[in-house]
């Protein structure tokens, strides 16, 4: 009976155990960029509120929440907004010519890798972390809902830039 | 030795399992490039298919066609 019960046990836990050791979570620190992203331009993220967005260019709610981004960029770069656009596509040619039409206002850097996609495990595409001015993940967004996600970018933005570094 | 063991095989014989794991198999969001290739659509022509299900369902629509409630003539 005990074999059988610590069987189970080991048989239930298993897999969850695997499953909660990935990815990054709210109130973790961010994984730094740079070793994960090797070759690319990251940003200076030192004491700014800063948006990691991942995106594919097969993904299309990633299509319609770069014109989202794009406002956010402009309205909130100056007060202290670092926005981070990361595709990742298998091929450089598909991020390139996404990446070309949809006019960032805001870095892309491209993860063929997926180093940093396993690292922080975003649960859907597109995916986007707002890290707060100490680097520690504050609010996750899975998916892109259109009007309703960028009202919450904004509440969760404004209040991120008001706290003290 | 044998006493020790018997403790130790269900492990044993779960260690395999920790393979099939849902972390392990499953595609993650950021892998279904391929899986959204147009090639991966189940239909590929949607002419095709609807020339397709239009014959199939005046064909079989005494049986209720292709899902549509009820029978009829098949002369639509």
């Amino acid at each position: 009976m005990k074999l059988i019960l610590t069987a189970l046990l080991l048989f239930s836990c298993l897999p969850q155990s695997l499953v909660a050791a990935e990815g990054v979570a709210v109130g973790q620190p961010i994984p730094k960029l740079a070793p994960l992203l090797p070759g690319a331009k990251i940003p200076d993220t030192a004491g700014k509120v800063v948006l990691v967005d991942f995106w594919a260019s097969w993904c299309a709610p990633c299509k319609a929440s770069f014109p989202c981004l794009n406002r956010l960029q402009a309205k909130y770069a100056a007060k202290g907004l670092v926005i981070i656009g990361i595709g990742v596509d298998d091929e450089a040619a598909d991020f390139t010519k996404f990446a070309t039409a949809m006019d960032a206002a805001f870095p892309l850097v491209h993860d063929s890798a997926h180093k940093s996609a396993a690292a922080f495990s975003p649960g859907t595409m597109p995916s986007s972390y707002l890290i707060d001015r100490k680097g520690v993940v504050r609010h996750i967004h899975n998916g892109f809902k259109g009007a309703k996600t960028e009202k919450e970018y904004i509440a969760e933005i404004e209040a991120l830039l008001a706290e003290k570094p | 030795m044998k006493k020790l063991l018997l403790p130790l095989l269900p492990l044993i014989l779960l260690l395999p399992l920790g393979g099939c794991s849902h972390a392990l198999v499953r595609v993650k969001p950021y892998e279904r490039g391929n899986l959204a290739k147009p090639v991966m659509l189940e239909s590929m022509d949607p002419l095709q298919t609807a020339m397709t299900e239009h014959a199939y369902f005046s064909r079989e629509a005494g049986f209720g066609g292709g899902g549509v409630g009820g029978g009829g003539c098949g002369c639509n």
